[in-house]
């Protein structure tokens, strides 16, 4: 009973939101210039965003999984910390960091790489919050693989890189991929960090998110619509990390 | 596992919390005996409001004012939804009509303050702004409203009004998100309105240009029929057409409306 409560208390609101949508709208709705450039710039900088999460994440991953060192539960702590944070307080800390007066931001701009009001902007949002999601999942598989067959490969002659590449990635693949997806899905909701750090302009710094909020304002019907889109998403990607799960384990 | 009581009771809470806190923010700090009158006013009257919520307070004794400061179309959308005010004070006229058009308003709304809008720099201003053309130079990182709300409303005004295409580099949601975006020096100017450069104090500096006076938006006020105190609300209303009223007003950067 209390289970069906909690089931009921996470699909009623969902299904309040489809019931609200004006269908015969829909098409027009999500067509729209305004639509389209926050649908498309969600997409490329959600795309970059987990690129950057894989290229920062993975050795992350690995050095916490395999390394042992002194403070490696303070790192590991720091390293989650945006996933406990307020984004709010996320986008803040980007401004006085990447901003134009920040601590990195003046000599950013001084090498000719402005980061304020740019989908880099965006991108360093996303990639903030999202991390954190890559480098859980991919070390908690690195843990339940164990070191048995990296060990064997290395008493074998296998160089540490032949290992990683030949042993190590293709058995974390799953956990990996599932990180990835996560990371996605994080980086595609994003909305406190990147209307703090990088404002708000369509087609440039105006995400899907961002553009709800906006909607909501003058356009409640479009802003639904939309809303419905992100539910879609969300849909598939619990979906996939789902099967993902279960591939591991088999 | 076989899910236990006291989980299933903290379920029932939560949920209950949360219907509860749902749209009736104000309602849920109602002080115990005393009347309490429900204000719902734009975000830019937070200051003013609160003062003259106090003098309310020290002329009615035993009744407590509770404000719900958000964007004015929002409260429109609160009200209509029904949400328990007693007055409403918007920053613009469309967002008055949405109320006024349900049915709701107790009689007509009556216009109290005018707001303009003003440039806002950095105390620096290391873009050299001096004018608003100035705003339309290449490479200046101009902030201002979305077209969506009030403040963004009037500056499109203004562009049709002079002539001078502006550039932004964000559009923000709220005028508060431009005022903080030209604080922390990420933009070179913004267009924010005069009372909130005048409340920023000295971290940022208020150009006034001219042109302003192309863009007006009218603060109106009225009491809502449908409230549990709507007669409090009318000497509310009151109060804020006061002479006193219109003092506190223009002491924040407010004109006078007619």
């Amino acid at each position: 009973m209390p289970a069906a409560a909690g089931a009921a208390f996470v699909v009623v609101p969902l299904l309040a939101l489809g019931l609200r949508v004006d269908w015969s709208r829909f098409g027009e709705l999500l067509g729209s210039p305004s639509s389209l450039a926050a649908l498309t710039l969600s997409l490329q900088t959600s795309a970059v965003a987990t690129l950057a999460c894989l290229v920062l994440g993975v050795p992350m991953a690995l050095v916490l999984a395999r390394r042992r060192f002194p403070g490696r539960q303070v790192v590991r702590s720091l390293a989650l910390l945006p996933l406990v944070l307020p984004p709010v307080v996320g986008g803040i800390a980007l401004l006085y960091t990447f901003g134009r007066r920040g601590l990195l931001g003046q000599t950013l701009d001084v090498l000719g790489v402005p980061v304020a009001f740019t989908s880099v902007a965006v991108v360093l949002a996303q990639t903030f919050v999202a991390l954190p999601f890559l480098v859980v999942s991919l070390e908690g598989t690195l843990r339940s693989v164990g070191q048995r067959y990296e060990a064997v490969a290395a008493t074998l002659g296998a160089p540490p890189s032949t290992v990683l590449c030949r042993v190590t990635l293709p058995l974390v693949l799953p956990g990996l991929l599932s990180g990835a997806v996560l990371s996605f899905a994080r980086a595609l909701g994003e909305f406190g960090a990147t209307i703090t750090f990088a404002g708000s302009l369509q087609g440039v710094t105006r995400t899907l998110p961002l553009e709800i909020y906006l909607r909501q304002v003058d356009d409640p019907d479009a802003a639904m619509a939309l809303s419905l889109v992100l539910v879609a998403v969300a849909i598939g990607i619990t979906v996939a990390t789902a099967r993902l799960g279960e591939r591991a384990h088999r | 596992m076989r899910p236990s009581l006291p989980a299933a009771v903290t379920a029932v809470l939560v949920t209950v919390t949360v219907a509860v806190s749902g749209c009736s923010g104000p309602a849920a700090t109602r002080a115990a005996g005393g009347t309490t009158v429900t204000v719902f006013a734009a975000a830019s009257l937070k200051a003013t409001f609160t003062r003259l919520g106090r003098a309310f307070e020290a002329s009615h004794p035993g009744t407590a004012v509770v404000f719900n400061f958000a964007g004015s179309q929002a409260l429109a959308e609160q009200i209509t939804q029904g949400a328990p005010a007693d007055a409403f004070a918007s920053a613009n006229e469309a967002s008055m009509a949405t109320v006024a058009g349900a049915g709701l308003a107790a009689g007509r709304a009556r216009p109290f303050a005018t707001n303009t809008l003003t440039i806002a720099v950095p105390p620096d201003n290391p873009a050299a702004v001096a004018t608003f053309a100035d705003l339309a130079r290449p490479g200046l990182k101009l902030v201002v409203c979305a077209p969506a709300v009030p403040c963004g409303a009037a500056t499109l005004t203004l562009e049709e009004a002079t002539g001078v295409t502006l550039a932004p580099v964000s559009e923000e949601q709220a005028v508060t998100d431009v005022l903080a975006k030209v604080r922390a020096g990420e933009a070179d100017a913004g267009l924010v309105y005069a009372t909130d450069v005048i409340a920023a104090g000295d971290s940022v500096r208020g150009i006034a240009f001219p042109e302003s006076s192309r863009a007006v938006n009218r603060n109106v006020i009225v009491a809502l029929s449908g409230g549990p105190q709507s007669g409090l609300g009318q000497e509310f209303v009151d109060l804020v057409r006061s002479a006193e009223g219109q003092q506190v007003l223009a002491d924040a950067g407010f004109g006078t409306a007619t």
